[in-house]
């Protein structure tokens, strides 16, 4: 199975994100498929390996739901680490994606909470519709390339 | 499950280096990433354990160039080797797009190399992929112990042992000294590539 993302998911998916940056003061939000694959990004990451920073998350997703398997769980919906200045906040959308939100003491884990939930169901359609939808593919080349 | 970004014009794909414990797979990834200049590769990622073990997983993100005008990013995992770690294995396996399997040339070893193989099998099985249809390497790793004291066995035993039924491409390899590293990353590379674009195309024929 390919997954096809095109420039209209992205802006979609963009807009959304946006919106959580922008209303809750988070420094970036990351958007990773759950094999580690790094989907779309939006905020200050320049400073940030934002590629392991998926292959980290998705491992640390993957090993949470192993510990709620054991204890009986179906899974963790959300992880947070604390750090002295920085903290990250994770949360399960769906069965294929996760949303990590990275913010400082600017502004808080409520707040963070309380943005996400609002976009969540909408962004949540349309990760549905790029990983669930049977979509052909069709190719086209770059538009610099033709 | 490869991604394809239409947005950036950029294709991901992930390949699994596999194999059992102690065969060398961290050692093929520490090759690639010293040899690889800096503006194409990421920093190299290793969760181990003290005594050289890979806990978790190892990742080495690549950037390999332009096909039709899509960037293709690789990005490179190593699972743990040891028999316990295999709900790890298949954590790591997830949305996998080609697989190396890393095989041991020590003789002491050759039992565990067909059960690391058969495991592979398994766990890929498990996520409803054939390991005949899936890009495929194998690895002869350690040649450079021929001669010494450790008995390491024939090519020939190797390939009765591993390929015999799945006859895909195979290396002889010493991940230490880095030959034939370079040469399985280019032909695994070269075989998702391919997968990838002939899906890509099989999809543009059926639309039109």
């Amino acid at each position: 199975m390919n997954i096809v993302i095109t420039k209209e998911d992205l802006e979609k998916i963009n807009f959304y994100l946006n919106k959580v940056v922008s209303s809750s003061l988070a420094q970036s939000v990351l958007l990773i498929d759950r094999s580690g694959q790094l989907i779309a990004q939006y905020g200050n990451t320049m400073d940030i390996d934002v590629l392991s920073l998926s292959a980290l998350t998705a491992a640390n997703f993957g090993a949470t739901a192993e510990i709620a398997r054991i204890l009986g769980e179906e899974e963790f919906t959300l992880l947070f680490h604390k750090g002295k200045n920085e903290n990250v906040y994770f949360t399960a959308l769906g069965e294929h994606v996760i949303l990590v939100t990275l913010f400082n003491d600017k502004t808080s884990l409520g707040l963070i909470r309380l943005r996400i939930n609002q976009i969540a169901e909408d962004l949540l359609k349309i990760l549905k519709e790029i990983f669930e939808s049977d979509r052909q593919l069709t190719f086209q080349p770059p538009e610099h390339q033709s | 499950m490869p991604f394809i970004n239409f947005s950036k014009d950029e294709i991901q794909c992930k390949i699994v280096y596999y194999g059992a414990g102690f065969c060398g797979k961290t050692t093929n990834l520490l090759y690639i990433y010293n040899q690889m200049s800096d503006d194409v590769k990421g920093k190299m990622v290793s969760i181990d354990t003290k005594g050289d073990r890979t806990l978790f997983f190892d990742f080495l993100s690549l950037n390999l160039g332009k096909i039709r005008g899509f960037d293709i990013r690789v990005q490179l995992y190593t699972v743990p080797g040891q028999v316990h770690y295999d709900a790890t294995r298949k954590l790591v396996l997830k949305g996998v797009d080609g697989v190396v399997f890393v095989a041991d040339s020590l003789k002491v070893q050759r039992k565990k190399n067909i059960e690391s193989l058969i495991n592979l099998a398994k766990n890929l099985a498990e996520k409803g992929i054939s390991i005949r249809s899936i890009p495929l390497v194998l690895q002869y790793n350690k040649r450079d112990l021929d001669g010494t004291d450790s008995e390491i066995l024939p090519i020939e035993v190797l390939e009765k042992d591993l390929n015999s039924m799945l006859k895909v491409p195979s290396f002889p390899a010493s991940a230490l000294k880095g030959e034939g590293v370079f040469e399985t990353l280019r032909e695994i590379t070269k075989l998702v590539v391919k997968d990838v674009s002939r899906k890509i195309m099989l999809a543009d024929q059926s639309v039109r």
